[in-house]
Formats: structure tokens, sequence, C-alpha cells
């Protein structure tokens, strides 16, 4: 087993439980990878002498026979997640310098169970973007490339670190979020699995907030199985998250049967959009027919209110952020700006947040603050609350008619140039949404799944969105995808 | 109360201002600290005077990732406060954001109940003296964090912050417009800390800040108040300006008095009263422009989405219900009509619980009336000259009762159970009423011969006395006076009359 960074994460937990391998060879071998893929810039806080001791820890509790799945698994870890003692900024130059004195429930949760932090992985500031650019430390940078190309692809955003890494087996799997499509459209970019969970699922406890009420953390794997095993270690009940929902968690790996014969997928016809690459509407073909020849009924469906999801999602999801990141005020820890004589409380947050913030960042906030403010208040936020309801009444509409997981298209094109979207409006870059961010206002679970290659040779994503809490169940026909796409390309190496 | 007590509703205050007369409609808005050990939404101590910035939890300190949990505790103790004020207590209440900057207040917003409170309307009997009080309508009460503390006095260039406060449980408590004087301000504020007191969900401590009020004061015409009540319509009332943050039932009153008597002189000047916050100056005596209304935060309240909606089951609010203690109104009402005592003593007694409950041990199976006067004359008054309280007392319930039983039963004096009372006060701590009042040869003479022979020897020594008193009865009293004199204050005075008015002839 030379590359022992390229194996998921259940053929590294059989070889382990097998003594083939150690946690510590494991661990090694990722942080080879890490040092050799500073061009990906995917990592952006290394933990070598954590990982390795968390490492040796592993490989005892393996010798002991006390090994749950995870252990002795190295992963990379989100920045939006705080992990004790290790830098955790959000990549943001706001939170530059902090280190939290405690640890994330879902990171917590991962290292009781034996998993290994290779460091902390680049993400869009406080996970607002989609293509990995409006982070702090500079963008991550897709593995694959177009065929016969050089030019360098966004991973997607924000989870655009975790998906890199993944993608290029400098980790058996990464820690991702999710508010509007921030683990999906990444996976999607670069050919991973990426699951977001039914909203509550996951404790949002330490993970640094972007918009509560959509913000789910979830894995980022090299297949499904491997994100049904990390699901598992990162779900369940937390006292301390309110929102966290006091449910058993199922057993998702024992979920993936295979077998899919009788169940319903809709067809929603809302999401063949206007302009969408002829590309993307075959793989969406192409993937119905999967569906379809594994002996499940393909349903057409109707989700009216779609149209409405990406405008409700760009009130709500500001106006969350606008309060949440009320906090970076320069005042307890994180960055402060230098003041001149005579400046006052009030230059101080000015100062500290025009330097701490990034463009896009300060354009959400004002976005929030606008569409909370009195005399609009209602004509936006409490607008888009109403369409929230609506888009999630469509879906229990058509899960009440018996429709057991819808398939969409995952993203509305392969991984585009960084840089490409530079001048453009940013509601463009926000289309990249458009597909996912129905999942986040309805609360439900999603997965990514790569189905395919486009002409140039990158890979494109499909969609399914399960019924609540039933992540097993969506995993299960996210398995059976997967295994009708065949999907085993991987990236040539250039880094 | 007003089950067995019927009461008069108090005339308004009214100033007379250079030109007319004006009456005020004053609203309250009263933050009480919830009694609780830990705070709203984290773990964290609420002890007054601890370090600054020792009881901070990480939530608190607003650190990224932090998530409120509500403390069960403070959500009963906002419920058992809607109970005593007799209050519809909504089953689902749900928690708000309200957005603002300031160093104090780390989250960069207060977790507060705008648009669903936990507590809908209740009412408060405002009492104004014997059958006169008046009815104060609440119109919510909602659960938010407190603020921390800054410090602008400690350092020629920089502010401190003392997080110990942020994130305390307060109650919001609404009153209507309804109150018409600063007297029923400050007396409307005392109630509901007696009542909450009696509930032990706040302690009161004004100094401490565990109870400040925002008053919202505006004059009108005499007869424009009537028309509101009549229509709900606001506008016949004049524009209201609101004095924050007041914690002295003192300065409450003036600065009432003071914002009034400032708004007549503005509208008898032909000027507009300006809605805006004002501060009250307790050095000067006067409220100061604090914002005016354009100045006025945008709160961008938001349903808070770290937090459900707050469901409680009735069940639960059953249970406390059954766990109510008696509360002032009633306590009051059972002490006048079962005791006997006046509507005045019996506010007195039930002011604090404690007392209330001293009381009725004394006056169990005893003479009320006389039990009140010596619970407040000679116990209360004592301890509030010496700065002690009924938990503090160094003369029992039991022995106070003991000693009215010695004066039931005609073996001491009135002036004998007050040395008695002295003595276990001081050196006979703890005793025995009856054997101290032995011990100290306190014993009143029943016996007629002992008093027949003084009175003897006294007419047959005094006959000047013996013919002023037979022309004038009152001057009798001399020989009473004289007789109790000689018999040391042991001679029952009632018997000794008696005598006296025979011997000399005075039938």
């Amino acid at each position: 087993m030379s590359e022992l960074n390229n194996l998921t994460i259940a053929e590294a937990r059989d070889a382990l439980r097998k003594g083939e391998t150690s946690a510590t060879d494991l661990t090694m071998a990722c942080l080879t990878a890490i040092d050799a893929a500073d061009g990906l810039n995917a990592f952006v806080h290394k933990t070598p002498t954590l990982a390795l001791e968390q490492a040796r820890a592993a490989d005892a509790r393996l010798k002991a026979g006390d090994a749950p799945a995870m252990c002795g698994i190295p992963l990379g870890i989100k920045d939006l997640f705080c992990t004790k003692g290790v830098p955790s900024q959000a990549a943001s130059n706001i939170l530059s310098g902090f280190k939290p004195e405690y640890e994330s429930t879902v990171t917590s949760k991962l290292f009781d169970a034996g998993a290994v932090m290779l460091g902390k992985l680049n993400m869009d500031e406080f996970a607002m973007g989609s293509s990995n650019e409006t982070s702090c430390y500079g963008n991550a940078v897709n593995p694959w490339r177009r065929q016969g190309s050089n030019v360098a692809l966004t991973p997607g955003g924000s989870s655009g670190g975790s998906a890199s890494a993944v993608a290029a087996d400098l980790c058996l799997a990464a820690t991702g979020t999710d508010t509007g499509g921030s683990i999906r459209q990444p996976a999607a970019f670069t050919g991973i699995t990426g699951i977001k969970p039914t909203y509550g699922r996951v404790s949002r406890w330490g993970i640094v907030a972007f918009a509560s009420s959509l913000d789910q953390a979830g894995p980022m794997t090299k297949t499904v199985r491997d994100a049904a095993i990390m699901l598992q270690a990162m779900a369940g009940h937390d006292p301390k998250d309110s929102t966290s929902a006091d449910l058993a968690v199922p057993d998702f790996e024992a979920a993936l049967t295979g077998d899919i014969r009788g169940r319903r997928i809709g067809i929603p016809r809302e999401y063949r959009m206007d302009g969408m690459p002829d590309e993307i509407e075959a793989l969406w073909k192409r993937g119905t027919e999967m569906m379809r020849d594994a002996g499940a009924e393909i349903v057409d469906i109707s989700l009216p209110h779609t149209k409405y999801a990406l405008p409700a999602y760009y009130v709500v999801a500001p106006a969350e952020a606008s309060s949440n990141l009320a906090r970076y005020d320069g005042v307890r820890y994180g960055h402060r700006a230098k003041l001149a004589q005579g400046d006052g409380i009030t230059e101080m947050y000015e100062k500290t947040r025009a330097e701490g913030f990034g463009h896009e960042v300060q354009r959400r906030v004002m976005i929030g603050t606008y569409v909370l403010s009195a005399g609009f208040y209602d004509a936006y936020y409490n607008r888009a609350r109403k369409v929230r309801a609506l888009i999630k009444r469509d879906f229990e509409t058509v899960f009440a008619e018996g429709i057991d997981a819808i398939l969409t298209p995952a993203t509305p094109s392969a991984a585009f140039g960084l840089g490409e979207m530079a001048d453009a409006d940013p509601i463009a870059m926000y289309l990249n949404d458009v597909f996912t961010v129905t999942v986040n206002l309805a609360g439900l679970p999603g997965v990514a799944v790569p189905a395919g290659l486009d002409a140039q040779g990158l890979p494109l994503g499909l969609q399914l969105i399960g019924r609540p809490w039933e992540e097993g169940d969506l995993l299960n026909h996210a398995y059976v995808l997967e295994r009708a796409a065949g999907f085993v390309s991987k990236p040539g190496k250039w880094w | 109360m007003l089950d067995h007590l019927s009461y008069k509703t108090p005339t308004p205050k009214v100033i007379h201002g250079a030109k007319e007369d004006w009456e005020l409609v004053i609203g309250l808005e009263v933050h009480a600290q919830v009694a609780s050990k830990a705070k709203l939404f984290s773990g964290a101590s609420t002890e007054f005077g601890s370090e600054p910035n020792s009881n901070v939890a990480f939530v608190d300190a607003a650190m990224p990732g932090m998530l409120p949990v509500i403390n069960e505790f403070c959500v009963a103790q906002a419920v058992r406060t809607g109970l005593g004020l007799k209050a519809a207590i909504n089953l689902t209440s749900a928690f708000d954001r309200k957005n603002y900057f300031y160093p104090d207040l780390p989250q960069g917003y207060q977790i507060s109940q705008l648009y669903h409170p936990i507590v809908g309307e209740g009412e408060v009997i405002v009492d104004m003296g014997p059958g006169i009080a008046r009815r104060v309508r609440i119109e919510r009460i909602h659960l938010e964090q407190d603020a921390g503390k800054s410090i602008h006095d400690l350092d020629p260039t920089m502010s401190f912050v003392d997080l110990n406060r942020t994130g305390v449980a307060l109650m919001e408590i609404v009153s209507r417009p309804d109150i018409r004087g600063p007297e029923e301000a400050a007396a409307y504020v005392a109630k509901l800390r007696q009542i909450m007191r009696y509930l032990g969900t706040c302690d009161g401590n004004m100094q401490n800040g565990n109870l400040r009020a925002d008053v919202n004061v505006s004059v009108c015409r005499p007869g424009d108040y009537e028309k509101y009540q009549a229509t709900g319509d606001h506008s016949v009332l004049g524009t209201r300006c609101e004095i924050k943050n007041m914690n002295s039932l003192r300065f409450i009153q003036a600065a009432i008095e003071y914002e009034a008597r400032r708004q007549i002189a503005i509208v008898e000047d032909g000027g507009k009263v300006v809605q805006e916050t004002r501060l009250y100056d307790p050095d000067k005596g006067e409220t100061r422009s604090m914002r005016s209304k354009e100045e006025a935060h945008d709160y961008r309240y938001f349903p808070c989405p770290d937090l459900l909606p707050l469901e409680i089951e009735q069940e639960w609010v059953d249970d406390i219900a059954a766990t109510m203690p008696e509360l002032p109104d009633e306590k009051k009402a059972r002490f006048v009509e079962g005791f006997g005592v006046t509507e005045y003593d019996a506010d007195v007694l039930t002011a604090e619980a404690e007392n209330a409950a001293f009381f009725e041990e004394v006056a169990k199976g005893r003479d009320g009336k006389q039990a009140a006067n010596w619970v407040i004359n000679e116990l209360f008054g004592r301890l509030n000259k010496e700065g002690l309280t009924v938990d503090t007392t160094p003369v029992s319930a039991a022995q106070l009762g003991g000693m009215l039983d010695l004066i039931a039963s005609g073996e001491i004096t009135t002036k004998m159970a007050k040395d008695l009372f002295e003595l276990l006060w001081t050196t006979e701590k703890g005793g025995n009423p009856a054997e101290v009042a032995q011990k100290h040869g306190m014993k009143q003479v029943t016996d007629t011969g002992a008093i027949e022979k003084a009175l003897d020897d006294l007419i047959a020594a005094n006959p000047d006395q013996v013919e002023k008193a037979k022309v004038n009865a009152k001057l009798a009293g001399w020989f009473t006076g004289q007789v109790l004199k000689a018999t040391g204050g042991k001679a029952n005075p009632a018997v000794v009359n008696q005598m006296v008015a025979k011997k000399l002839g005075l039938g």
C-alpha cells in the first residue's frame, strides 16, 4: 500500500483493523501529500504534531481492539470549525490570530471516535462565496484541469479547500459546511461526494455561524459509503445547540443496500432552467435512466416555488449573517484596527470591520442590514420567510405523495476558471447555488454525487434530495447512482 | 384583594400650569432581574459583586460559534411572575434579536422577545392609602438578556468593560399608561417589587440595579384621559417622553414631576413636546435629552435563529401555579378580616412576606389588633432602629406571643410588658417571657385590699385634692396615678380607677 493517502475511509478502516497499516503511516502519507500540494492552497493551517499525536493514540486504541469506524482516519477540517488551540479564522482577517479555547462538537465527536486532524482547510471568508476567492488566504485551487489546459479552476465554495484536499488525496475525507450549497457545489466541482444532512442532525456548536437557520455541517468524502461512515460520527443530539434534534442516529452505512427497486424518484420540472448547458441536461437525463435501470419509478414532479428560492435565500442568509457577524467588533478577540488620536468607539468599529472583512462579507452584511431595517423588514425579510415556508411545503407535498428522493443537477456548470467571475455581477456568482439553496431553505438532506465528466474532462455532479431525517435512505439512493455512474476518474497530478 | 375589599380610584394628580390645569399619563417598563443562580442562556453565575469578568461563559463573551441554550428555571420564574400578576401565560413564545453595537453587548444583539412574549395581559392593584387603589393593567412581560457594564471613568483614554452582568436574565414588565401621578408610579414599582419578592422571582434590590424602570410621561388636559380610555385612541393624549433607567423610587417621582412641568411649560408657551428618550440627572434634579425619535436606533429585530420557539405545557404552568404563595393583596385582605387589623396596619404587616409570617405567628389565637400594635410599634420599630430584620430579631415571635399572653391573662401590665420586652431584647435573650417576668418581680397587683389601703392612705393625706376632685371629676386621675406609683406600677389601672371613683363618690 504505497499510496495510503489515496485510500477511502472504508478501505483504511478495514486495513487498520486487520493491522495491514497504522494510523501513523496513514497520517504520514497524508502529511507528505499535503506538503507536496502547497500549490493547491487547500490547507491554511497544518497541524502535523497534533496529527501524529492523535495517530499514535489511534494506533493504541486499534491495538486495544477499541476502534470505532473513524479511528485513525486522517481528516482535513474546514477553517469554520473552532478547534481548540489551533487557529480558527473562518478564512477572515477579522479573526486574525484567533485560537479558540474550545473544540466544536463535530470535531470533538470525530476526535472521540479516533479521527486525526491534519490541519485546517481553506474556504470562502465566513463561508460566503462559491469559488473560494473570498478567502483571506487566497483561493484554494481545484486539482482538476480542463483537458489540454493549465487554467487554474475554482474548487467551488465555500468548502473549496475541503473539496480540493479530498479530490487531491491529501486526506481521506474532510468536514464541510453547507448554508446554500457550500458542501454540494464544491463536491460536484471536484468529483467527490458531499452530503448536507437534515437541519438539526449535526450540532452547530463551535462552528462559526454564517446563517444560523441554514448552516449545517457534513462530510466531504471520496465515496458514498465514506459519507455514511463519517456522517455517523458527526451526527447526534447536542444539548448545547438548541436547534439540534433529539433523535437517535441510525446506522447510515447499513442503509447502503444498493436496492432501490420500487422507490419513486421525483424529477422536478422547475429545475430545468433556461440556458442550462446541454451537458448538464444530458447528465441529469443519464442519472434518471440509471435510477430507472436500478428499478426505481421515475415521476415528474412540480416544486412550484423553486424560482423564488434564490432571492429568498439571498435575503434570509445575509439578514442572519449581518447579525451573526456583529460580534466581530475588535473588542474581545481577533483584529482591532489601529486608532488615530481622538478616535472613539464608533471609529474603532468602523475601521476594524472595514479592515477585517473582505468585500463579499461587507456586501452581505450591508444587504442583511438593509433587509432588516425599519420600513423594509416586511417587504424583504418577512416576505422571504413566507417564501421559505412555501418552498418547504412544496417538498412536503411531493414527499406526502410518495416520492422517496428527488434527482436534480448539483450545479449549473462544471468548475469555472478562477478570476473568470471577477468582473461579473455578484448575482452571476449567486446563481451557482440555484439547485442547492432550496434544500437549505427547506432544511432537507441533500447529497452531491459525481456522475460523469463533461466534454473538457471536468467532473459533473448530480444531487439527490431526501426526506427529513432519512439520510440513510438518501445515501442508499446516492450509492446506487454512484455504482451506476461508475465514476472512477481522478485528476492528473500537476501540483 | 378586590375579592374581599372594595376600593376607590385615586384622584389623578393635577398640576396647575401658568395658564391651565394639567394631568399626567404615565406608563412604565420595569426591568426586573430574574432571581436565578445562572444566566438566561449560559451556565455562568449571576452573583453580584464578583471580580470583573469572572462570571463570563464563552456564550456571554460571544466567542465564535457559541450558542445560547435557554435556562428553564428563568422561564419558570417568568411564568411565576406572570401568574402573580394574574396574567395570561403564552404557551408558545419566541426570542428575537435586538441588534445594536456597544462594547458591553458582545454579541452585537440582545436576545429578547419582541413579537411573542411569554406573558400577556395582567394587572396590578396599587394601594394609595386605605380604601384607595389604582388598577394598573400589564401589557406584557418578556424575557431578555441584560447587557454588561461599560466603565468610562477609570482611565483618561480607555474604557473598560465588565461582562459579569452580560446575559443575566431580565423580565421586562410593560404597563399600560394607567398611572396618573408620580406617587402612583413609585407605588406601582414598589408593588411590583413586593409581589416579586413574595414570589421569589426578583430580589428587587434597586441599588444593585436588579430593578430598574423606564418611565413614559405625557401631560394632557383634564378629561382627555377619559376620552382615551373610552376610545383607546392615544392621539388624544400628549406626546410622551421616555425617561430611561431609573433605579430609585425617589428619583422616579422627582423625574416625573420635573418632566411633567417641563412639558407643560413647553405646551403653554405654544410649543410642541418632542418625542424622545431622556435621562434623569439626580444631582441637578432635571431630565435632559438623550436621543430624539429621529436618532432612535433601528434595532432590526428579527427572530433569533439559534433558538426554537419556546413551547411550554399547560401542566407545567399548572404545577407552578400550585406552588404559588399567598400574595400581598390576599394576605392583606385576610389580615383585615381575620385579625381585625386596620388596612393601614395590614399594609405595614404584609410589606414583606417574612414580616407577615412573623406577625401571623404572634397573632394566631390572640388579639390581632394588640398583636399588630406590638409587632409594628415595638418590634418593627426597634428592628428598624437597629438595622435588623425579622430573620435576625432578638425577640422571637414565640416570645412576643408569650408576652402578649401574660398581658391578656392580667399577669403583667402593659407597662411591665414594655420592660419585659426590653429585657428579652437585651439581657434575657431567648428567655421564656413568664419566667423572666417572674424573675424580675413583674406581677400585676390585683389584690384590691392592697390597692384600697394605698388609696385610703392617699385620701387621708390629701384632703385638698379630694375636694378638688369632687368639683372636677377629671382631677380624680391624680389619685389613680399616685396609686399606680405607690404600687410600683404593678396595680391594675382599671381596678384602681374603679376604686377611686367609688371612694370619692364620683359614681
